[in-house]
Formats: C-alpha cells, sequence, structure tokens
C-alpha cells in the first residue's frame, strides 16, 4: 500500500475526533428528564391514560400533533378516537395543555435535554403555571 | 476484481430490488399514527356547501354598531390592537364607500351614501385570486367555501396580500403578542412573520356557534349557505337589491351587501 503511514496517522486522527464526545463525556452523571405528570387535572382522573398509550405518545407525540393540525385546518374534523374509543377535542392548546398544565416541567424538561426548540409556543398560548 | 457486462447487470439489478425492498419496508413501519377511520367531525358542527355573509348596512348606523362587531371579532381572535395604519392588523373593519365600491360613486349621489362607513371583511371569494398565488398552500379554499389560512405554512412572502384585491389580509411585521391586551386564551395568537384574516370563525362554527360578529352586529350580519334555496342569506339576496364588492374582478365574493337604507332595504 502507498503512503500507508499518512493514511493511518489520518484514519486514527478521525476515529479520535468521533470517538471525543463519547471519551469526554464518559463518568458524568446524566441525568434523565423525567416529564412530570402531576398536574390537578391528570391527579382527579381515575384513570390515568392520554389519548394513546404513554409508549406510542413518548414516540410518536410530535407525529400525532402533525396529523391533528392537518385534520383540524384542512378538513375541519376535530373529534379524534383516542385509546379505548374515547373521543376527543382535537386541540393542542385546549386538550393538551388541559391535563399537561405544566409545560415547564412535561415539554420543556425533555425538550431542553434534547436540545429541541419547537416553535409552538410562538402562536400557542401556555398555560398560565404558578411559579413554585 | 474484474467483471463482465453480464455479471455487472446481475448485481445492479439485485441490489435496485433490495433497495426499493427496503425503502418500502421502512414505510411501511412509519405508518401515520392517525388513521382516516380515527377523526371525525365534530357532531354538532355547522355545516354548508358554501359559507356566505349578508351584510345588512341599514343595521350599521352609530359608530358602537361597528366598533362592537370589530371588537367581537378581534378579541377572541387575538387580533393586536396595533395603532400605526402602515402596520396595523384587521380582520373586520369600516372603510369608505368609495373604497369599498370604487368606480361605483356617481356624480350627484346622495351625500349620506357617499360618506357612509361599510362593514368590510375578508369576502371568501369562490375564485380566490389569494389562494391561486400562495406558493405553499398556506392559504386553501375549505370544500365548504371558507378561504383558510394554515399559520405554520405561511412563509410571509406576502404574495396573497398582493394578490387580494380587497386589502382583506394584514401582514405580521412584528411579533403580535405586546399588543394584544387580554388574550383569549382558548385561541391561538400568530407569529412574526405571518399572514393573517378573517377565518369565518371556523372554530366557531366547529362547535356549533355563529361567528363572533354576526352575534354582535344584533341583525347587521347574516350568514348562511348561499347554495341552499331555502337559507336565509338566500332569502334575503332575493329580496332586497344587494351588491358586492368589484365583481367586475371576477372573483366572486361571498359577501353580499344591502345599501338601500329605508323600509325597502
Ligand atoms: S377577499 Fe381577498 S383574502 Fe378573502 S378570499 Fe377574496 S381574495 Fe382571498
Ligand atoms: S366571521 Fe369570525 S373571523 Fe370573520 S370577521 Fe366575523 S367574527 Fe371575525
Amino acid at each position: 500500500m502507498y503512503d500507508s503511514g499518512k493514511i493511518i496517522t489520518g484514519l486514527l486522527v478521525f476515529v479520535a475526533i468521533v470517538s471525543f464526545p463519547f471519551v469526554y463525556s464518559r463518568g458524568t452523571n446524566i441525568v434523565k428528564p423525567e416529564p412530570k405528570i402531576d398536574t390537578p387535572v391528570i391527579q382527579q382522573m381515575a384513570v390515568k391514560q392520554c389519548v394513546q398509550p404513554r409508549a406510542f405518545m413518548r414516540a410518536e407525540h410530535m407525529q400525532l400533533l402533525n396529523d391533528w393540525r392537518d385534520s383540524v385546518v384542512r378538513d375541519g374534523n376535530r373529534v379524534y378516537v383516542g385509546f379505548g374509543g374515547k373521543q376527543y377535542n382535537m386541540s393542542l392548546q385546549n386538550t393538551c395543555m388541559h391535563c399537561h398544565s405544566n409545560k415547564k416541567e412535561f415539554c420543556d424538561s425533555c425538550h431542553n435535554f434534547m436540545s429541541v426548540k419547537p416553535y409552538c409556543w410562538d402562536c400557542h398560548i401556555a398555560p398560565k403555571e404558578n411559579k413554585s | 476484481m474484474s467483471m463482465d457486462r453480464r455479471q455487472f447487470l446481475k448485481i445492479t439489478g439485485v441490489s435496485t430490488i433490495l433497495g426499493i425492498g427496503a425503502v418500502a419496508g421502512v414505510n411501511g413501519l412509519s405508518r401515520s399514527p392517525v388513521e382516516a377511520s380515527q377523526v371525525e367531525p365534530s357532531p354538532d358542527a355547522l355545516k354548508a356547501k358554501r359559507w356566505g355573509f349578508v351584510i345588512d348596512m341599514s343595521k350599521f348606523r352609530t359608530d358602537d354598531d361597528f366598533t362592537r362587531v370589530r371588537h367581537a371579532c378581534h378579541s377572541i381572535h387575538n387580533v393586536p390592537d396595533i395603532d400605526n395604519p402602515k402596520v396595523e392588523i384587521k380582520w373586520i373593519w369600516k372603510d369608505t364607500y368609495e373604497h369599498t365600491f370604487p368606480g361605483q360613486e356617481s356624480k350627484y349621489m346622495a351625500e349620506e351614501m357617499k360618506d357612509k362607513p361599510f362593514m368590510v371583511l375578508c369576502n371568501h371569494c369562490d375564485n380566490p385570486p389569494c389562494v391561486r398565488v400562495c406558493p405553499t398552500k398556506a392559504t386553501f379554499k375549505r370544500s365548504d367555501g371558507i378561504v383558510m389560512m394554515d399559520m405554520h405554512r405561511c412563509i410571509g412572502c406576502r404574495f396573497c396580500m398582493a394578490a387580494c384585491p380587497f386589502g382583506a389580509r394584514s401582514f405580521n411585521f412584528g411579533d403580535p403578542r405586546p399588543f394584544i391586551k387580554e388574550p383569549n386564551p382558548e385561541f391561538p395568537t400568530r407569529t412574526k412573520g405571518v399572514v393573517e384574516k378573517c377565518t369565518f370563525c371556523y372554530e366557531r362554527l366547529a362547535k356549533g356557534l355563529n361567528p363572533a360578529c354576526v352575534d354582535a352586529s344584533q341583525g347587521g350580519i347574516v350568514f348562511g349557505d348561499l347554495e341552499d334555496p331555502k337559507s336565509e342569506v338566500r332569502r334575503l339576496i332575493s329580496k332586497h337589491y344587494t351588491i358586492r364588492r368589484k365583481l367586475e374582478l371576477g372573483t366572486e365574493p361571498s359577501v353580499y351587501y344591502i345599501i338601500g337604507g329605508n323600509e325597502n332595504a
């Protein structure tokens, strides 16, 4: 192989750079976010059930919200038949945030951790939260 | 490695099939969670083939008649109150006869008509030029005739504002929130860089409620299905002399004005 010296050094440098973040953050204690669901409305629910099971909501809520938006704005269909056939008014402000009235401890805890910045709240009004 | 033509074609063929299969497989896995059967229209929604308004100008006499209606609309829809005509936002407002019906003012017409203010709003045109020019389909016509905005899609190009011959659209040059005194927590605001206008209260129709301006107008604004010959709007249009704005442009407005002020109005 020609230039094996250069190639191998290059590869070593590449591997070092790529693995740097993993090596660097080893040992630091990363606290996983725990979105809180202890709002007054949720506490009063007999069965604490979102519109779909928890695992689904965790992974797919962004897609679900996009589909809700298209259905409401484009087709004018507002009723969502959720888990167990229960019906919901498709509305971020009036349905989701009615239960999850703790945006800071619920939405923001994960979004900040993952460093995603959804622009929902540029227009949708976040619930008033008691500063605790 | 050397390869003959035949081998090469075999390998490309097989890898193409594998590639297509993989794409189809991935697509099949990431199915949309909302199936068509999972959504329904609200049971008490008001429905029509083509929504329209009849505005009876004889019911708009005092300043209060105008401000009451405007306030009803603007307060529930979080329309900012900006006191600068260059950047103001309006969904329904008052304008002069010559601006409302340009070209229709005649030389010796009654002064009171010439000076009369008119209540104007988006005409929810049957043939809306704003929809035709929108590059992202952020504004579109629903099957019930409402010309809607999807704020999530608006990129703020303002083609629609140039296309609308009625000035029915306003642009958010800045963040509107500081100008909304008492936000309605049930309705979103808008953000910097999007266009907004009257939405025919689609969110109220979905709940079975009348448009807010209709309720506040004390009979001055009537709404209904223009394609239903038995509707109240059709009855009014057939009984009274009505005019629409800038018909010569062919946008087919869905807002009719009864202008005669007397008993025959
Ligand atoms: S009045 Fe203007 S904004 Fe409204 S539908 Fe007609 S063209 Fe579009
Ligand atoms: S129909 Fe609704 S949005 Fe349109 S002007 Fe009337 S109150 Fe405002």
